[in-house]
């Protein structure tokens, strides 16, 4: 029978289906961070259940408030720093080596195609553009991964998403899935799995697809899924060399995952690209999307490139070219968040970290910070940030606060507008 | 198994998020209890008041589609347990949420949206909601009137509800 990727996954980690429609499958990694993991780890101990189905599985990150601010955060740190010493869990995240979840995890080859993933965060949907099947769950989930290695699932269906055309100047993979979201709705994937597909995902490199799939959760999908092929191959060559011949096997045997001709699809969205406009979000629901040139001239308090979705090497490169030798408006704060060391250290060896700080930006060490109003730019009551981020809800970065959502190429040239601008109409220079 | 059942809440409006459940400068707490004074802090709905008595005495929630949207965190399902308030009724549910609610051993009850229309008809300052489980039946009164309506939860969730939770359900079991 013909399958999608997802079913296929589904197939082979198949642990138990206890009652029909409900899937309980074998978890390849649990990922952690320093938010909610600790209350699972104090309630494993109180059940005198203190232990890791398999320590090779379990990957942690401190990374949400780094360095911790107060004794509360610093506590979280130390329960997950305590805990994962104690369990001999070798990948290890801890201050200097720590980056933003599901930025560092990708980048140290843990995510492969055809595997489970969760973790106790949303936007673990990320991971999907391996080819894996990747998913938020909450505490008590993440509890059980972490001493059984298994999770439950419903059976999800799959919305494909065929992204086709050609992107134009100035338009990005968070353009695209801004409008995915908008044409989805919040609730619209609810229980599915977001494929992406078509000319214009292929031609992605692997950070492009992980922005796409980092959303899905913001039309309420399970897990974005790409197909993994031979960027995927590129990508990950460093960690599977010594599994393949070379990367034309790599990529025969990755295509055993893909979603078969003829499989089911719930619904199927064709999207031509190649004359959209930069997407921006205007009230407090990520599918609240306009075009750019209907939101031209809003006023910016802040402005911040960072996060999961868009804080890798690329957006980074992206903001910068718009940067190069200019200052932002002296009405904005400007907030730069590279996601993880080796991003930082390249963007600095790049010489993009320096076109940052020329432009009055302020450059903060890898953390999810700003992103979620935890630190490192909280916004005041009716102050307003143009973001790289995922979330606009109300009071997302501050009570009181408002975000718009956007991409790296609108956030720098908002910067510089001091009000959200067009980066059509900006000169890009070389890097 | 949790007691179901008391004083309904109704917040009429959809895609709740968990932001507005439980803004995220709480999730630095690390015990359940903190988050008590906390709850539906930053929900964005004319006239509500989170320190209402009627909001605190609350021990049903009722209210539109996609509640719960947004991010992982168990502190949503959490917030409204230390709340006393172990039944959500909802036309739908975000995924994270929804599972979240079950494996805690609570329940989020899916309705039609005509169904929740219906709910919103008898909404009164005395409205309460007793809920049979066994029977998969919630009744309704207030009064503007009473009305019993059958409801349908998946047979897991259900037994993850009366194993108490998922930790206690998958321990037993894997």
């Amino acid at each position: 029978m013909a399958m999608t990727l997802a079913e296929k996954i589904f197939r082979s980690h198949l642990r138990d289906e206890p009652f029909p429609g409900t899937k309980v499958l074998n978890i390849d990694v649990v990922l952690c961070h320093e938010i909610t993991t600790p209350i699972a780890i104090n309630d494993l101990v109180a059940r005198g259940k203190d232990r890791v189905f398999d320590p090779s599985k379990v990957k942690v990150v401190i990374d949400h408030v780094t360095p911790s601010k107060d004794t509360k955060t610093a506590t979280q740190a130390k329960i997950l720093r305590d805990w994962a010493r104690r369990q001999n869990i070798r990948d290890f995240f801890d201050i200097g080596r720590n980056g933003v979840c599901h930025a560092i995890f990708p980048e140290k080859g843990f995510i492969r195609p055809g595997y489970t993933v969760i973790m106790g965060d949303s936007h673990t949907c990320t991971h999907g553009a391996f080819g894996a099947f990747a998913a938020g769950v909450g505490t008590t989930d993440l509890e059980v991964g972490i001493l059984k290695g298994v999770c439950s699932f419903r059976t999800p269906e799959t919305i494909r998403v065929n992204v086709n055309g050609t992107l134009p100047e100035g338009v990005y993979a968070k353009d695209v899935i801004l409008k995915v979201i908008k044409h989805l709705t919040v609730k619209g994937a609810t229980d599915c799995v977001i494929e992406f597909q078509g000319e214009v995902v292929k031609a992605m490199s692997m950070e492009s697809r992980m922005t796409l799939c980092n959303m899905a959760i913001e039309a309420g999908g399970t897990s974005g899924v790409c197909m993994p092929d031979e960027v995927t191959v590129e990508y990950l060559w460093p960690f599977i060399s010594e599994e393949y011949a070379d990367k034309a096997a790599a990529a025969a045997d990755y295509r055993k995952w893909w979603s078969d001709e003829g499989c089911t699809y719930k619904k199927v969205l064709d999207i031509d690209v190649t004359n959209m406009e930069p997407q921006v979000t205007v009230g407090f629901k990520p599918d609240e999307v306009k075009n750019v040139s209907e939101v031209v001239g809003t006023p910016v308090d802040q402005v911040y490139i960072g996060s999961c979705t868009n804080g890798r090497i690329e957006d980074l490169r992206v903001a910068a070219a718009y940067l190069k030798g200019k200052e932002i408006s002296p009405l904005v704060r400007g907030i730069v968040s590279p996601a993880t060391p080796k991003i930082f250290r390249q963007a600095d060896e790049e010489g993009i970290i320096r076109i940052f700080m020329e432009a009055g930006f302020c450059v903060t060490n890898p953390t999810c910070g700003a992103c979620l109003g935890m630190s490192n730019g909280v916004l005041a009551p009716g102050e307003v940030c143009a973001s790289t981020t995922n979330r606009n809800f109300n009071g997302r970065m501050g009570k009181g606060g408002m975000v718009h959502l956007m991409s790296p190429a609108v956030a720098a040239v908002s910067a510089l507008a001091g009000k959200i601008a067009d980066p059509r109409t900006f000169a890009k220079e070389t890097i | 198994m949790k007691a179901f059942g008391g004083k309904v809440l109704f917040l009429d409006r959809s895609d709740i998020n968990t932001d507005e459940i439980i803004p995220a400068k709480y999730l630095t707490e690390i015990s359940k209890e903190a988050l008590k004074p906390h709850m539906l802090e930053d929900l964005k709905l004319e006239g509500f008041n989170p320190q209402d008595p009627a909001v605190l005495a609350a021990k049903v929630l009722v209210t539109r589609a996609n509640f719960g949207c947004g991010s992982s965190r168990e502190h949503a399902p959490w917030v409204f347990e230390v709340n006393d308030i172990n039944v959500v009724i909802a036309s739908s549910f975000a995924r994270i949420f929804r599972q979240n609610m079950f494996n805690c051993g609570m329940l989020a009850i899916e309705l039609p949206e005509s169904t929740i229309d219906e709910l919103f008809a008898l909404k009164a300052d005395d409205a309460t909601i007793a809920i049979d489980f066994d029977k998969d039946m919630l009744t309704i009164s207030s009064a503007k009137g009473t009305k019993t309506i059958n409801y349908r939860i998946a047979e897991f969730d259900k037994a993850l509800v009366k194993a108490g939770g998922w930790v206690e359900f998958a321990d037993s079991k894997y």
